[in-house]
């Protein structure tokens, strides 16, 4: 491996992630309002046209989890009544918010002045935000985004979202901003939306390419960072992806494999497809299992969570409340099993790949059930073997590093024989 | 115990026991051209299937007598227990009976064994039935109503039927009066426990889960007509409490009779909670599905998987008390159930702020062992009846 060089973009995105929980503690002092709402079917264009910050308490609770808190913010919710068996991020939130609810900056993240529960793909996001408002006193938007059962987006589903958006969200967001619904303003941060997905579709399709530039998993989970984030629709989005764009490009000319945390890897062994969220408590340790057996992840379902963007979305400033619809009702888990399969049944063919794991987080019904199911039929469809380890999301008590490193292993020494004996 | 009560107790048991759905298989039986449609919990518009000229199986599990040689090995050790007893009972060729199955909106869970439906037994008719959580007649109602379009659509296209209003009407007016019947029976659980015990209540329930509607409130009828006339049915020191928490996974019949000798009367619980969805009847003129929509959005029960634009989550459990004169709440979630547990703390809370004992415990489905339930419930039916202020 060569030595660890940070690139353009991770400084950039640090400094955008760094800046926006500055903005969110300085909030009160400014002024500004705050909407608490979830990754999968958010609405930032909206919510940034009426100048709220939006703070994700998933993404706080996968932050919490990587700085090592989660586990006591977890036990503080356990101590609280909240089950064992529960959604971690749900309790690791609940336990932050117990304890301060104080972000990375040292700053508490100031309180919501409106939770705009977004219900796209997560029974339990529901239930957390009911949660939340026993704890504040603030009002509640809810925009229930119905499940793709069959496969498809029938008109009436997207006419259902469209109405709840009109009736229910604008209305809210205008009593408490204060301010008129701007649609101008929203068209403009659509067309920006579509820009930085032009250019995030480009490097996570970089992958395709043999050895591919990028790990779309362990790098992917950075890559989608601001897009799933704060800044969809934001110049400081567009700027981001336009630079990581070129990082990748010149990664790509260059025939350089992706960055790990200890420097380029410089030999791809294993190409390989993972279904399921990352585990975040120990992130680094998970990701080191793969590059030390130089295996590249080079597609992954959880970096759709936030948007199918690769199969064709684009969010459409000519018709706004409707791409918002097409928006949510297209992220990942609110596919139906059929179509994940079918989804990761293409990534495995489009992107070359040795073969798949999946990553079965506790903590996520929505991800896990019915995951063994998808192992066999993605096995038959594809011919390549598959591999499946259990973790969780923000709960140490659930990573079993060397039960998980010896199944890695194992799993990769099979692929070897297998190529072996082709 | 009065020889018709014998039998009618039995009957019950035995249908409850039968997983091979006997007894549906003997209604389509009967005529050839006849459809079953299963559902899962909570609530699916029965009244529309049975305008159908079909029969709504409610399928609940595999409960504590199936044993899971195949339905394991499709779900990891942290999901609950009732879709791995339902894949059992489909890959065991016991669900066959079934023309078609609906999985309502409940949980992550149920919503992606819609999903595996699809890909195990592709022939088979699966619908995913998508409840509104948008309480707006114009908006959810609006969405719900073509939701319900699309069932009827289906059905008439499975059956080669056409589901008129009348007949549509016809059928509200049916499960209304099972609904009435099931509803006189809770009240008079909440008046004289004694007399109608929740182990038997439960099992008349789940009856309702295989026969047809009409014979189903006619065995109601006969069991309140029935369990008065026993002498030594006597009221007890024992004490009364609301169980919460088995709106989907069912409890073994073990768990119940287990509370009960223990010292709980159950006087108000929600068990089988799809059966007794609307408090009050369904409009039985007009526009038959405008009805089924209205009330569901305006009539349905307060469960964790809907949600409460008003907020409030345990205000119906603090009534349920409140009215059933209740002493105390026992959650009693399955294990690894989401909604439940994920409800409870909300639920806690309310009761703390009306000084109401609770205590708490999970089971599955397939609990055998109770003497750990035996002992808590005993000690807080105990604790309650003995120190409680009143």
């Amino acid at each position: 491996m060569s030595d660890v060089a940070k690139e353009r973009s991770m400084e950039l995105q640090k400094e955008m992630i760094g800046g926006h929980f500055d903005a969110l503690g300085q909030a009160p002092d400014d002024g500004k309002k705050v909407v608490y709402t979830f990754v999968p079917g958010n609405l930032t264009e909206l919510i940034r046209s009426f100048d709220f910050l939006p703070v994700l308490p998933e993404i706080n609770a996968l932050q919490s989890g990587m700085r090592k808190l989660s586990a006591g913010y977890i036990s503080e919710a356990e101590k609280h009544g909240h089950s064992e068996d529960v959604c971690t991020y749900v309790k690791c939130d609940v336990g932050m918010l117990k304890r301060g609810n104080v972000g990375p900056t040292g700053k508490p993240i100031p309180e919501p002045d409106l939770l705009l529960l977004s219900y796209t793909g997560c029974f339990t996001f529901m239930k957390w935000f009911e949660l939340l408002r026993q704890e504040y006193d603030c009002p509640v938007a809810m925009l229930h985004v119905p499940y793709q059962a069959d496969g498809t987006v029938h008109d009436h589903y997207r006419d259902y979202i469209v109405e709840q958006i009109q009736s229910e969200v604008i209305p809210k967001l205008e009593e408490v901003s204060g301010k008129k619904y701007d649609e101008d303003r929203l068209r403009a941060s659509l067309e920006l939306s579509a820009q930085a997905e032009d250019d995030l579709v480009w490097v996570l399709e970089s992958a395709k390419n043999i050895p591919s530039p990028i790990d779309a998993y362990f790098g992917g989970v950075y890559y989608i960072g601001p897009i799933f984030s704060a800044f969809r629709g934001t110049e400081g989005g567009v700027d981001y992806y336009q630079t990581l764009r070129r990082e990748i490009e010149e990664r790509l000319a260059k025939g350089q494999g992706p960055i790990t945390p200890e420097g380029e890897l410089d030999e791809e062994r294993y190409r390989l497809v993972i279904e399921g969220p990352p585990n975040w408590t120990s992130f680094r340790e998970f990701w080191k299992m793969f590059y030390e057996e130089k295996a590249v992840v080079v597609a992954s379902s959880y970096t759709k969570v936030g948007g199918l963007y690769d199969r064709g979305f684009r969010h459409d400033p000519s018709r706004p409340l409707e791409t918002l619809a097409d928006y949510c009702l297209g992220c990942y888990t609110n596919l139906s099993l059929p179509a994940r399969v079918a989804l990761l049944e293409e990534y495995v063919n489009e992107y070359h790949a040795d073969g798949f794991m999946i990553n079965s987080v506790k903590s996520c019904n929505s991800f896990s059930a019915g995951q063994l199911l998808m192992l066999r039929q993605l096995e038959e469809r594809t011919g390549v073997p598959g591999g499946f380890i259990e973790s969780d999301l923000v709960d140490p008590r659930y990573f079993s590093a060397a039960n998980i490193k010896n199944r890695i292993e194992s799993y990769l020494q099979m692929l070897e024989q297998k190529r072996m004996a082709s | 115990m009065n020889p018709d009560l014998t039998q009618l107790v039995h009957q019950v048991t035995e249908l409850f026991e039968d997983l091979d759905l006997s007894s549906v298989r003997q209604w389509k039986q009967a005529q050839p051209d006849r459809f079953a449609i299963g559902f899962m919990p909570i609530y699916v518009p029965r009244e529309i299937i049975h305008a159908a000229g079909m029969l709504p199986v409610g399928v609940m599990g595999g409960g504590d007598r199936l044993e899971i040689i195949r339905g394991d090995a499709y779900f990891q050790s942290y999901i609950c227990h009732i879709p791995r007893s339902t894949i059992e009972l489909a890959l065991t060729n016991r669900l066959d009976v079934l023309d078609g199955m609906l999985f309502p909106s409940i949980c992550d869970v149920i919503r992606n064994l819609s999903g595996m439906w699809q890909m195990l037994f592709p022939d088979r008719y699966v619908r995913y039935m998508d409840v509104p959580q948008n309480f707006d007649p114009e908006v959810g109602g609006a969405f719900w109503r073509r939701e319900l379009e699309a069932l009827c659509q289906d059905l008439q296209s499975l059956g080669g039927t056409t589901i008129e209003d009348d007949a549509l009407q016809h059928s509200i007016a049916i499960y209304n009066e099972n609904r009435r019947a099931i509803r006189e029976l809770y009240e008079a659980r909440s008046d004289q426990p004694w007399i109608y015990p929740t182990s038997e209540i439960y099992l008349l329930l789940r009856a309702g889960n295989v026969l047809p509607p009409e014979d189903h409130t006619r065995l109601i009828r006969q069991y309140l007509d029935l369990a008065p006339l026993e002498e030594d049915r006597r009221e007890q020191d024992m004490s009364r409490v609301v169980l919460v928490g088995m709106f989907c996974e069912q409890p073994p019949l073990g768990l119940l009779l287990t509370l009960e000798r223990a010292g709980c009367w159950i006087v108000d619980d929600d068990l089988l909670l799809g059966q007794r969805w609307f408090g009050g009847d369904i409009p039985e003129n007009g526009d038959p599905l405008d009805n089924l929509v209205n009330a569901y959005l305006g009539e349905g029960a307060r469960t964790a998987s809907v949600y409460q634009p008003e907020g409030r989550r345990g205000g119906w459990l603090v009534n349920s008390v409140k009215t059933n004169t209740a002493e105390g709440v026992i959650f009693c979630a399955p294990s690894f159930c989401d909604p439940a547990l994920l409800e409870q703390p909300m639920l806690v809370a309310a009761l703390e702020e009306n000084g109401i004992p609770h205590t708490q415990f999970k089971y599955s489905e397939n609990t055998g062992q109770f003497a750990v339930i035996r002992e808590q419930a005993g000690t807080f039916s105990d604790s309650i009846r003995l120190w409680s202020e009143a």
